[in-house]
């Protein structure tokens, strides 16, 4: 063993009480930074990942970013018109086989059409403000995760009676209804049919468990009262990470708005920086606490040393070694604080990925928690550098005493 | 044909005009104008009354403290514009110091105590230097005491710790600040015959401070100093 890292040894051996307690400092540091990131960033995955499977990957409809000069701009852009009426376009995607055909043959996933109405239910004197979206059960089955949130039957029920519906599982306590129960849907157009309940869905999201509610294509259209209408294509990517990109291809293709999962909760994602940040302040504070007790043990190291240094640089140790000896003291007790804090970590995640807990908003059984070596890699590396920054002051300063009046003082 | 010139020996320490002045609200002057040389196998004795300024000239001959004016010069080598590095290397290998009280590291034992220098130095290998620290601790009396620590051994054990560690380089200076000074009279006579034995049988130099005159008296020379300037420098006994 080295001289440095023998004498650095056997003064943190030697003091087990205090180096326990700068151990167990920089161990709770790191242990419950590590607890925090995994938390902060498994709700963040867990959130995302709701998000992504929730809704369609990308959703294209008949709307366009800018709106389409009118005719009056075209033919007379010298002249400025006032009030004119802009020309009444026919709702939907034109020809939506074809372009459903082209988007086939190139995008890197799939794409189903489906029917948005805004319609009111009404139920046993109740309203309730819906969003009622017409799909295809096979081709929706290929683009969302509808079949797996189907809760007592199957999306296969929308082929069972006329006007079959599946609502969001979160509306039967609005309005009390039930599977086989019979209700009204009407939309501002003035269209009215009856629709029977066959079936619930649960995504996890209220806002999509309490507004929104399935019906074939065709029950769709006829609410919308256009008969062929398609307004939304749906698009399922094989990586949800490439939605932007992609996005922006079929926008560019088809002409119609492309709106990637990414853009449309831009607002929410764009919060979990801000979070990310406050994480990672409150970790580096939790360290820089930690930091401290580092300081004090070496501090304290040096301090008692004082003699001993004053006597090792007598005998020509230099100023650079005696340095290094309590240096590599702060390392070893970061080093020792940075693995007991992994282990403290890892069982603190596991404790808190016990606790079952609720969310009014997203239902959740267990506390999401990621488990990544990033976290552990991150907090070992800034309690070594923060132990390493403690000690170095002392070090430094008892490096540079000077032994005669250290000498001179002990006898 | 002339005769060919008598060359002088080289000292093996010497000290030119060198003054210490602590710095201060008021500024202490430590020592004053020493002019002094120490050649081989000499056994010196630096006396003089407490405040007279004996340590500080000890720290200044030994390099651990620099003077304020004049130089130290180390076998005719001026230590002056010595970096912080080469005046511990020169320590490492030239000088040993053996303080009033043992200094030895509390946590380590005996053997890795007279160790510590050589692995410093690193010019050794471990068995070596293992096998030399047994040799000099062996030949001080500590053959059994080896592997005990410190606070296991008594006064005068531990001073021949620190003599052992002071020889542990095989410097050619030993510099004592006085070795015997918190020893009982027959611990005293144990170290002050080791200290007679380095320069008589294996021809160091020993440079000690002490304010005991009888064991002054029985070394070879005398040096002694009064307010921190030489008052007296007088050969004792004729050197070994």
């Amino acid at each position: 063993m080295s001289l440095i890292l023998d004498i650095a040894w056997t003064h943190v051996r030697a003091r087990v009480r205090q180096t326990g307690f700068a151990v167990a400092g920089v161990a709770t540091g790191v242990g419950f930074s590590i607890m925090m990131a995994a938390l902060m960033q498994g709700s963040q995955d867990d959130f995302t990942q709701r998000l992504v499977n929730t809704l369609p990957h990308i959703t294209v409809t008949d709307e366009r970013r800018t709106p389409p000069l009118q005719p009056a701009q075209r033919y007379f852009d010298a002249a400025e018109i006032h009030n004119l009426t802009p020309q009444a376009r026919r709702p939907g995607i034109k020809n939506p086989l074809a372009t459903i055909a082209a988007l086939d043959a190139w995008l890197p996933g799939r794409v189903a059409p489906s029917v948005k109405v805004q319609a009111i239910i009404r139920y046993a004197n109740r309203d309730v403000a819906v969003t009622v979206t017409g799909i295809d059960p096979r081709r929706e089955a290929q683009v969302s995760d509808l079949p797996k949130q189907m809760r007592g039957a199957t999306l296969k029920a929308l082929y069972r009676t006329n006007n079959a519906i599946i609502l969001g599982d979160r509306l039967p306590e609005k309005i009390g209804t039930r599977i086989g129960a019979n209700i009204t849907l009407q939309t501002s157009q003035g269209a009215r049919i009856t629709a029977q309940v066959v079936g619930f869905f649960h995504t996890g999201v209220r806002q999509q468990d309490e507004g929104t509610a399935y019906v074939l294509t065709k029950t769709g259209q006829i609410l919308a009262q256009q008969t062929g209408l398609i307004n939304e294509l749906h698009i399922r990517l094989n990586d949800p990470l490439q939605s932007r990109a992609v996005a922006a291809r079929v926008e560019n293709d088809t002409g119609y708005k492309s709106v990637s999962w990414e853009e449309a909760y831009e607002d929410l994602l764009s919060t979990f920086l801000i979070r990310n940040i406050i994480v990672y302040a409150v970790v580096g504070a939790i360290l820089l606490v930690a930091s401290f007790g580092t300081y004090n043990i070496i501090s304290t190291i040096t301090h008692e040393k004082a003699r001993d240094i004053a006597i090792m640089k007598s005998l020509g140790l230099t100023e650079f070694t005696v340095r290094s000896i309590f240096v590599l003291e702060a390392l070893i007790i970061g080093l020792v604080g940075a693995l007991a804090g992994f282990v403290l970590g890892y069982l603190l995640c596991r404790a808190l990925g016990a606790v079952r807990i609720t969310n009014p908003f997203i239902d959740s059984n267990y506390l999401p928690l990621a488990y990544t070596y990033v976290h552990y890699l991150l907090a070992g590396v800034v309690a070594l550098v923060s132990s390493v920054a403690a000690g170095y002051q002392p070090a430094r300063k008892a490096a540079r005493g000077n032994p005669v009046e250290i000498i001179r003082g002990a006898t | 044909m002339s005769a060919l010139p008598q060359t002088e020996p080289v000292p093996l320490i010497e000290a030119r005009n060198v003054t210490r002045i602590l710095p201060g609200v008021v500024p202490t002057t430590l020592v004053h104008d020493i002019n002094m040389t120490v050649g081989d196998n000499e056994f010196v004795a630096i006396t003089g009354h407490s405040g007279s300024g004996k340590s500080s000239l000890l720290y200044l001959l030994g390099l651990l403290d620099m003077p304020t004016t004049g130089e130290v010069l180390i076998r005719s080598r001026a230590t002056a514009n010595m970096d912080e590095a080469e005046r511990a290397l020169t320590r490492l290998t030239l000088i040993g110091f053996v303080f009033q009280f043992h200094f030895l590291l509390p946590e380590f034992t005996v053997l890795d105590n007279v160790m510590l220098p050589m692995r410093a130095l690193g010019h050794l290998s471990n068995e070596t230097m293992r096998e030399r620290a047994r040799a000099l601790l062996t030949s001080l009396g500590l053959a059994d005491h080896m592997q005990k620590r410190p606070d296991q051994l008594s006064g005068g054990q531990r001073q021949r710790v620190a003599v052992a560690r002071a020889l542990a380089n095989e410097p050619p200076l030993i510099l004592a600040d006085e070795p015997t000074g918190s020893l009982d009279s027959h611990a005293s006579e144990q170290v002050f015959e080791v200290l007679r034995d380095l320069v008589e049988r294996q021809g160091k130099t020993v440079v000690a401070v002490t304010h005991d005159l009888s064991l002054a008296s029985r070394m070879d020379r005398q040096i002694e100093l009064m307010d921190g300037a030489i008052v007296g420098n007088e050969a004792m006994r004729a050197s070994g």
